[in-house]
């Protein structure tokens, strides 16, 4: 069975990097441009693993990561902050509201993917 | 007319004066209570019957020698503002009643000087005020009926009886309060309102005179210019004339000061200081008008009547040979009002003297000691009723049995020149710290025993025996004793003359005997107190140096003698909660010592106060350098105080402005930091995507080709985006700290516009946006016109941005406002959201209300827009009426 990541960012030239990355190593992949879009494609599917911006128009990172620890259905899904905030106190803030991991742009693609990868083993 | 019509109508203006006052008295809120126009109109009480009737008997005599005694007070007037409200100052400050305490006090008060200055008015006033009641006679008997009943004894003498009623009225309201430096409403109403009758029946008799008798003032001269010649009248002869002039204006100018009616007046009754303001304008020309027809009444009197003995009835003489006797009658009230106010207020001042400056100290202090308060406030106010009667009775006898023969003016000329003796002791003790009570004391004797020789004693010696060798020969036939030429000065009139050398002789001994005797240290106390008196002020209980042994029981004691017990509590209270003092306070200090002789003052006067407040402490001499010495440390005390006070308010608010600027640093680096945060999250996101592309396009060998070239223009656009975004912060960050200068010119903004759509036609063509220019006529104005170009490029381009594809329409238009333009670019997408219109200027602000797709930019157009338009001097901002899409205005102003 595939495992399914949820790629949400509102730089579409960034997510086209992660979805080709993913992609690659077998992930079926989900995208969305902001919180609501992803919380519409929770109510569907339960992603492994979710890849969160934080500064999103509308519902931003914190945000939906706050949504998603509500919901029974999704606690198993791993959670990693990947934005460009790298402020301590963003970080904390973070990983407080129960994310997995925290990475900060700008990234290495083969470090989020064993990244990734570690979490879900 | 009838004399019992005449006299009923007497009775009734008096009955409705009383009632004025009566009304007045009672309500301290009435229009005629501290009001500056009362106050200017009630000084108005210089015009006494002399100049009612006197100015025309002058006039007609000998021309315009009436009109120095106004020339004095016109120029005294503006220095009021000056002298006056010092004076006023320092009387309230110490509860003065009178001229007589006023200057006691100013000598460190001295019994004997408060009392000497009163006999001094006394003598005076009195004559003074018997030439009131000769006129109030004179004119009855003018207007009476020739067939009526003349009277033959006192007791059917109509004066006797006018005269009683004025002491009534003087008494019943002059003496409502035991304090006589308490106010007296009631009768200062009257005597405005007197004021107003006098004048306005003055001037109608005078416009009747004038110009209905005689075609006007032309016509008076004309026709008198053929029985007398009109130049000599007119004119001041020769040098001569004008020292007389000289002289006369002098002494009228310190008669405006002095008179006790005018000292009451202007200083115990004025409520404000500020109604000064209008009294120095509204006083000289009061005496103004009330001279401008005395000329032609005179001369229109001299023409049609040809008496000059009676010239100073011509007012009422003149109406009556036309038969008008209601005129005759409104000219007789306005005579009637002129002799009220003044015996009123003069009775007054004079009893006040009479009773706190010479009474009270000499005789009955003792008594009071031992009486009850009741009894206390009884016999004073008994005391100045009697002085009230014994004033005016006295002032009958006289003029039953002297001043019937005289002229109204020669004895109220006798009356300034007894007066003037006070102006050394007054006027420069005001100003001049050394002035001695001593000095003050010989000085006024010495004028006062000149004047006598000079002027009182040739007047009387004539009077009695008729013989006129005194005057001719001089005393013991010596030719530099005569009277009138004294040491040969032989060209001044008697008053000017007697002026002249009685005040020659008061200012030498008062110059001479104040530098040679110092005075004691409490003199010199109130000497600095009144000199001094705005710095002394502010020391206020202060300011009087004393040392000893005195304890608060006592001097209660003495305060509830006169204030009633209850008055004295609540006195002693204010006192001990002003200066911070505990109630059980037994040793008194010299600012309790110096506060209840002030409380006294008003009751008893100043002499008399210090006397009893001495009688129950044990004062102690003080040197007087030791007083010099108190004052100035008090003096420094109290500058020293305002000096830290000043600087500690500096402090208390440079701190604030501190505190202020640390927060507006705080804000600033705030702001900074979340700027620098942005920024770096902004340069962060396209170097993200350089990054990740980068990496993939670089490692992965099996990439399809046209993945692999998504990735590179994705790389290039990114860079691209990057580029712009460090060329707009610079930019904005150049604008907000004003380090550009506009390049203003003389512009087309028509080539402005084409050119902002050449620049965005290429995204407006991708996505199909229409963009119509609604108004393409040429407008120059001054601008930038690169600055202006990215304005309006960026506007545009925004609204491509927000337009739906295909079917987007942006207009731009721009109409003229008021001195300036509005240009506007408009488009029909979805409109800014509400919430967002507030934020949209704001830097790196980007809505999120957009389509899915981030659009690009940088979140500094608008701010830049703004920065820009700014810099023009116009503003901009978000059409909200505007409902189709969103709408941006920017106004610029013409130069």
């Amino acid at each position: 069975m595939n495992r399914k990541i949820l790629i949400v960012d509102d730089e579409p030239n960034i997510v086209m990097t992660l979805e080709y990355a993913f992609k690659k190593q077998g992930f079926e992949v989900f995208i969305a441009r902001d919180g609501t879009e992803a919380l519409q494609i929770l109510e569907t599917n339960i992603p492994n693993v979710i890849l969160l911006d934080i500064m999103m128009p509308k519902v931003d990172g914190y945000e939906t990561l706050e949504f998603i620890k509500k919901k029974d259905s999704l606690s198993q899904v791993k959670v990693v902050f990947l934005t460009a905030k790298h402020k301590a106190s963003d970080i904390e803030k973070g990983l407080k509201l129960g994310a997995d991991k925290y990475l900060t742009k700008p990234f290495s693609i083969k470090k989020i993917i064993s990244e990734v990868l570690d979490l879900l083993n | 007319m009838s004399n019992y019509i005449l006299i009923t109508i007497i009775v009734f203006y008096l009955a409705f004066l009383f009632f004025l006052a009566f009304k007045t008295e009672r309500n301290t809120k009435s229009k005629w209570v501290n009001n500056p126009y009362v106050y200017a109109l009630s000084l108005a009480v210089y015009c006494t019957a002399w100049t009612y009737y006197g100015s025309i008997g002058i006039a007609a005599n000998s021309g315009v020698d009436f009109l120095p005694i106004y020339l004095g007070p016109v120029i005294a007037a503006p220095l009021w503002v000056v002298v006056l409200r010092k004076i006023i100052r320092i009387s309230k400050q110490h509860n003065i009643s009178s001229i007589a305490d006023f200057i006691s006090l100013r000598y460190g008060n001295n019994r004997f000087l408060g009392a000497l200055i009163t006999i001094i008015c006394f003598l005076a006033i009195l004559p003074y005020i018997s030439l009131q009641l000769k006129a109030i006679s004179g004119s009855f008997e003018v207007i009476a009926d020739e067939t009526s009943y003349i009277s033959t004894s006192i007791w059917d003498d109509s004066t006797f009886y006018i005269a009683f009623l004025l002491a009534v009225f003087a008494t019943f309201f002059g003496t409502q309060a035991t304090d006589a430096s308490e106010k007296h409403r009631g009768i200062v109403a009257t005597v405005a309102l007197e004021s107003i009758f006098k004048i306005g029946f003055f001037l109608i008799v005078g416009v009747y005179v004038t110009y209905w008798l005689f075609d006007g003032p032309q016509d008076v001269l004309t026709k008198f210019s053929e029985i007398d010649n009109i130049e000599t009248l007119t004119t001041i002869p020769n040098l001569e004339g004008g020292l007389n002039w000289f002289f006369m204006i002098a002494l009228s100018f310190f008669a405006i000061f002095l008179l006790p009616r005018q000292f009451q007046i202007s200083v115990i009754e004025n409520t404000r200081e500020k109604h000064l303001k209008t009294a120095i304008w509204l006083f000289p020309l009061y005496l103004l008008l009330f001279n401008l027809f005395v000329v032609f009444i005179a001369f229109g009197g001299r023409l049609l009547l040809g008496d000059v003995a009676h010239a100073e009835y011509y007012t009422l003489l003149l109406p009556l040979s036309q038969d008008n006797v209601f005129l005759a009658m409104l000219v007789f009230l306005g005579g009637f009002s002129a002799v009220i106010s003044m015996v009123v207020v003069s009775t007054l001042a004079l009893s006040t003297m009479v009773s706190n400056n010479l009474i009270i100290p000499y005789g009955f202090l003792d008594k009071f000691i031992r009486n009850h308060p009741e009894k206390n406030a009884y016999y004073i106010k008994n005391i100045r009723r009697i002085s009230i009667f014994l004033i005016i009775i006295l002032a009958y006898v006289f003029y039953y049995n002297f001043s019937i023969e005289s002229s109204l003016i020669s004895i109220g000329l006798v009356s300034f020149v007894i007066v003037a003796q006070l102006a050394p002791s007054f006027f420069l003790g005001l100003y001049w710290n050394r002035g001695s009570a001593r000095a003050s004391i010989v000085g006024i004797v010495i004028g006062f025993l000149i004047t006598i020789y000079t002027l009182i004693l040739p007047f009387t010696i004539n009077i009695i025996s008729g013989s006129n060798s005194f005057v001719e020969n001089g005393l013991f036939g010596i030719e530099y004793l005569k009277p009138y030429e004294l040491f040969g000065i032989n060209f001044l009139n008697p008053y000017a003359h007697a002026m002249f050398w009685s005040l020659s002789f008061n200012l030498a001994f008062y110059l001479v005997l104040s530098l040679v005797y110092r005075g004691n240290y409490r003199e010199r106390n109130y000497a600095e107190m009144f000199v001094d008196s705005k710095n002394y002020s502010s020391l206020q209980d202060n300011a009087l140096v004393w040392k000893g042994e005195a304890y608060v029981a006592d001097i209660k004691n003495v305060l509830e003698k006169f204030l009633g017990e209850r008055e004295a509590n609540r006195a002693l209270k204010v006192f001990f909660t002003k200066y911070n003092l505990p109630k059980d306070t037994q040793i008194a200090d010299a600012r309790l010592i110096n506060f209840s002789e002030k409380l006294l003052t008003g009751t008893i006067g100043s002499a008399s106060a210090k006397i009893l407040i001495s009688s129950v402490v044990k004062e102690e001499e003080v040197s007087l350098v030791e007083v010099l010495k108190v004052l100035e440390e008090s003096k420094e005390t109290i500058a020293r105080n305002k000096m830290l006070r000043e600087k500690s308010a500096a402090l208390t608010s440079l701190t604030n402005q501190l505190r202020e600027a640390n927060l507006e640093l705080l804000n600033k680096d705030q702001q900074k930091d979340e700027f620098l945060d942005t920024v770096a999250h902004e340069l962060k996101t396209p170097i993200t995507g350089i990054r990740a592309s980068t990496e993939l396009v670089l490692e992965d060998n099996d990439m399809p080709e046209q993945i692999r070239e998504q990735f590179l223009s994705n790389i290039l656009q990114d860079s691209d985006r990057l580029s712009r975004l460090i060329n707009s912060i610079l930019d904005f960050e150049k604008l907000s700290k004003g380090k550009t200068t506009l390049d203003v010119k003389n512009n087309d903004i028509q080539q402005v516009v084409k050119k902002a759509i050449q620049v965005v036609k290429h995204l407006a063509d991708k996505k199909e946006v229409k963009i119509v220019n609604k108004n393409p006529h040429k407008l120059f104005l001054e601008f930038d016109q690169d600055r202006l170009l990215q304005v309006v490029t960026n506007l545009l381009s925004n609204a491509i941005k927000f337009c739906p594809e295909k079917h987007g329409v942006i207009t731009i238009d721009y109409k003229m406002a008021n001195k300036s333009i509005e240009f506007s670019v408009s488009d029909n997408g979805n409109g800014i959201p509400p919430e967002d219109i507030g934020f949209i200027f704001d830097k790196f602000y980007q809505s999120k209300n957009q389509n899915t797709k981030k659009p690009e930019g940088s979140g500094l157009g608008l701010a830049i827009c703004k920065q820009i338009i700014e810099q023009h001097q116009g503003n901009i901002w978000v059409d909200e009426t505007y409902k189709n899409g969103a709408k941006f205005v920017f106004k610029l102003p013409f130069k």
